[in-house]
């Protein structure tokens, strides 16, 4: 038994030979080519193609919809309306877990939130369906809305959502500003954005009988199963649930939405497979959305430039029926050495959509206030800005007090400003220049919790020496498919051309969610574990056999590499081959699981420093990155290729946040007048200029066996923040608001 | 009546019989003809995941009334492939990795074909940038998309000279 606890042992030895590779993506040929199938590329014989009808009010009733007109159009099929639209098995409304919001499926005539689908409309073509909708011609009874902080209903509340506590204290706020040198606030708003991936929510759905398969893209595929099967009152065991590519996720996918069981609801009535995708307007609404924040926040320093207190207030919206709240003011809990620390969160009520995850929920807008007041505060010390940050390095977490479990944040400071070219920024605002252009040059610090969720895999080796691994991960473009799987061919000893992954649906073991930066630490524990446990029966099988060379391997133990066994002791080795055709078998499968065991001990994050320079118009008060480093320490880098492209994506979320990003409601009819891609701007190629996201090592013994921490949501953190101190710098102008309006700048 | 539309596409002459005169090229080639390699992101020209080329300039498949192209010769991504040898853009979108979720990316390829053929941002990373503005990637992999086409456009100028010289 020793040898074999030995094995199991050296598995985060035997971790690097696939993982750490920078290897290409193993979906890149299907998706370059157009061959990977996204969820509306379905066609099923007999389809039927389903268009909602949304409310063009934010809040009232529908008393009227022409559903005659609409039926009579030809190719059309069915209009379902609140008066004969088939009925979930339980309550919109039911909570069956956490991560579920009202169930829109056409239940009364109220309009609680403008983008609300009020009717469905099938038919056998697209543009039938699509005529149908727009036949309708709704007619409504309006009330009275409220769509922004200023109006909305303020309600006090003890958790932000998922059971996240509001408030938190620790020391004395009170006592240490009252001794303190300077007193910094700043105040920060940051605006309604919304995920728009580019591929809209899609749905095709088909029975079979009692069996039911969907096509959706989805973010967390096992609970999905759940929460649909629980709706529709069904057997999960009933449901086939593929998302096999996610065309752009953002969080957006991974909480359903009624218009999903709304498309089932019909497939099941009419006998027909049904296909629904939501029009790009429709994805203002119905699907979540980063609510608006009003943050406030208190910076005291001693005479050093030492923090004593900080004080971190969030106000935010939520919708009329459920509770979203952006934990923003959470930001300021563990990344600077404040001994006094006091962070709320209020909520108002507003007649919109219910708000959700968007890349790095909380953490994004938090980062960007608490960047701009530590700028603030830098300034009043008469401190650089990345001195200020320095000198108050947080050595553990000021909210617990707990050790980090790593932290190579000292390191990402250096090696970003180094880049950057940070050394001899003149302090004074207004005193660089590029032609008749404003130039400033801004930091940010960059943090982000490390989850772990909880996933299963197996991993089967079979007598060819090749392996079947398998979990229901999704993957959104973070890599998955690629990542995970080298991730395996580690955990099971063998080259990953000789692995083949199956994953993207439910038949599969869960793999839980793709989302908090958790999925590649948990999932691929999971399969790692896995992969450890084929072996470990191999081993089995090998050293209790007298005709293997590894008879008796005894206490030194075998090690497993390039599809063999080698002892420790002497060069002596077997293939898996002949091991398994020794003991007559065709495969062993070995399961596994990823979690974290019992509460942590230490503080988990992923850390970075980003540096920004902006050019400003002096006269227009137009603003465009000029150049943007980041440096970020986030454990094991398990593909440095994917990894480099998730940081940049997050720092370029981060150039839309500081600069582009705004929905903008109509006052009037409380609707939004930009729910498109020409009126809500995302960056363009063009916004991006010279950027570079670089890794420093860091090793974590802690976070998880593997030692994976995670690079998807950290690259908003401290971007934003960083061009807005970088605004700042060029013009003598601190944000008051992202996006920054180039009125605000003259 | 049926109305009768002829169309080249990657190469095959087809002759379509269209069950409903408003279908738009993209729901004509994605609902109709199952080449769903093209992707529809807002239906209005203004994200380019339809981006195919339409008698080789790149257009917005969404804005195209597919009517109004009878006679035209259409390329989309799935047609940019020799046999299993990528086109030098597919190969160099992969090696740069220059998409994520892959979502946009058969617009971007197209995008990229065209703008590479209309030889006007040639080497110059910010022209690239501007004559790729019109794709929009949600992922943001838009450093890989400019490296990707500079590779490309290197590749495709010096495999062009080599058989001019030949």
């Amino acid at each position: 038994m020793d040898d074999l606890m030995n094995l199991q042992g050296q598995g985060h030895v035997r971790l690097g030979s696939s993982a750490g590779q920078a290897l290409t993506r193993r979906d890149g040929r299907l998706k370059v080519t157009g061959a990977a199938t996204y969820a509306a590329d379905n066609r099923p014989d007999g389809l039927l193609h389903a268009v909602l009808a949304t409310a063009g009010i934010a809040k009232g009733r529908v008393t009227q919809l022409d559903v005659a007109a609409a039926a009579a159009h030809p190719g059309v099929v069915k209009v379902y309306t609140p008066e004969n639209a088939p009925r979930l098995a339980i309550s919109p409304d039911e909570k069956i877990h956490p991560f579920v919001w009202r169930m829109e499926t056409l239940t009364d005539d109220r309009v609680r939130y403008a983008g609300q689908p009020i009717a469905l409309v099938l038919a056998e073509t697209l543009e039938a369906a699509t005529e149908g909708a727009r036949l309708l011609a709704p007619r409504y009874e309006a009330e009275p809305h409220r769509v922004t902080l200023d109006d909305a209903e303020p309600f006090e509340t003890d958790t932000t959502v998922f059971g996240r506590p509001a408030t938190h204290v620790s020391g004395d706020v009170e006592a240490a500003r009252s001794g303190a040198a300077h007193h910094v606030e700043a105040t920060v708003e940051t605006s309604q954005q919304y995920h728009n991936s580019i591929e809209p929510h899609a749905i095709t759905a088909r029975w079979d009988g009692a069996r039911l398969e969907i096509d959706t893209p989805n973010q967390a595929i096992g609970l999905s199963k759940q929460t649909f099967a629980a709706f529709l009152g069904i057997d999960p065991s009933q449901i086939l649930l593929r998302s096999p590519f996610i065309g752009g996720g953002f969080g957006s996918k991974a909480i359903l939405y009624g218009g999903q069981l709304l498309a089932v609801l019909a497939a099941r009535e009419l006998g027909r497979p049904v296909k629904l995708v939501l029009r790009r307007d429709q994805m203002y609404g119905p699907v979540g959305h980063r609510a608006p924040t009003r943050q406030a926040l208190q910076i005291d320093l001693d005479a050093e430039g030492n923090i004593a207190a900080l004080e971190h207030d969030t106000v935010t919206l939520t919708s009329s029926f459920d509770q979203f709240l952006e934990s923003a003011s959470n930001a300021s809990h563990s990344l600077y050495a404040a001994p006094n620390l006091r962070t709320t969160h209020h909520g108002r009520r507003a007649d919109v959509g219910t708000p959700g995850p968007m890349r790095a929920p909380g953490e994004a807008p938090g980062s960007a206030a608490l960047e701009i007041a530590m700028d603030a505060a830098a300034r009043s010390a008469g401190l650089d800005p990345l001195e200020f940050r320095l000198k108050n390095y947080a050595e553990s977490d000021p909210s617990t007090g707990q050790p980090f479990s790593s932290k190579g944040l000292r390191e990402c400071y250096a090696e970003a400003a180094r880049l950057f070219g940070w050394a001899g920024r003149p302090a004074e605002p207004r005193s660089l220049r590029e032609g008749r252009l404003l130039k400033g040059w801004g930091m940010g610090t960059a943090q982000f919790p490390c989850p772990m969720f909880q996933a299963a895999a197996h991993a089967t080796l079979r007598a060819d020496g090749t392996a079947v691994i398998e979990t229901s991960a999704a993957d959104m473009g973070q890599g998955a498919w690629t990542a995970l799987a080298q991730i395996a061919a580690d955990g099971l000893g063998i080259d990953l051309d000789k692995v083949e992954f199956r994953s993207g649906h439910s038949d599969l073991p869960d793999a839980g969610v793709a989302g908090g930066s958790g999925h590649t630490a948990t999932a691929g524990t999971a399969l790692f574990n896995a992969g450890a446990d084929a072996v470990r029966q191999l081993a089995e099988l090998a050293t209790t056999d007298p005709a293997s060379p590894l008879f008796g391997a005894g206490n030194a133990g075998v090690t497993a590499r390039a599809g063999r066994l080698w002892r420790n002791d002497d060069e002596r080795s077997e293939s898996y081959e002949d091991i398994l055709a020794r003991a007559g078998l065709d495969l062993v499968r070995g399961e596994g699981k990823g979690a974290r065991e019992g509460e942590p001990e230490r503080a988990m994050f992923s850390h970075g420093a980003v540096f920004a320079e902006v050019l400003v118009d002096p006269d227009l008060g137009q603003v465009r990155v000029s150049r943007l480093i980041g440096a970020f320490a986030a454990g094991r880098i398990v593909n440095p290729r994917l990894a480099r492209s998730q940081l940049l994506g997050g720092m370029i979320w981060g150039i839309g946040m500081a600069l582009q990003e705004e929905a903008v409601h109509d006052a009037r009819t409380g609707r939004l007048t930009n729910a498109d891609l020409a009126g809500y701007h995302v960056p363009v190629n063009a916004d991006v200029p010279m950027i570079e996201a670089l890794t420093v090592h860091e090793d974590d013994p802690y976070v998880n066996a593997l030692g994976i921490k995670g690079v998807g949501e950290i690259g908003v953190t401290g971007t934003v923040g960083a061009i807005g101190n970088a605004v700042w710098h060029a013009t003598g102008v601190q944000p008051a608001r992202f996006p920054i309006h180039p009125e605000s700048l003259i | 009546m049926t109305p009768t539309l002829n169309l080249t596409i990657n190469g095959v002459p087809q002759q379509i019989a269209l069950d409903d005169p408003r279908a738009t090229l993209l729901d004509l080639l994605r609902e109709r003809i199952g080449l769903t390699g093209t992707k529809k992101g807002c239906d209005r020209g203004q994200c380019g995941a339809c981006t195919v080329l339409i008698d080789g300039r790149r257009m917005n498949a969404c804005l195209a009334l597919a009517l109004s192209y009878d006679g035209a010769e259409i390329t989309t991504v799935e047609g940019l492939a020799t046999g299993e040898t990528l086109h030098p853009v597919q190969a160099a979108f992969i090696a740069h990795d220059g998409f994520q979720c892959g979502y946009c990316t058969p617009g971007q390829i197209m995008s990229a074909v065209g703008l590479i053929a209309e030889g006007e941002a040639g080497l110059d990373p910010e022209r690239i940038r501007e004559g790729m503005s019109g794709n929009l990637c949600r992922c943001a992999a838009y450093a890989g998309i400019t490296e990707a086409v500079l590779e490309a456009t290197r590749e495709m100028t010096s495999a062009t000279g080599e058989r001019e010289s030949a």
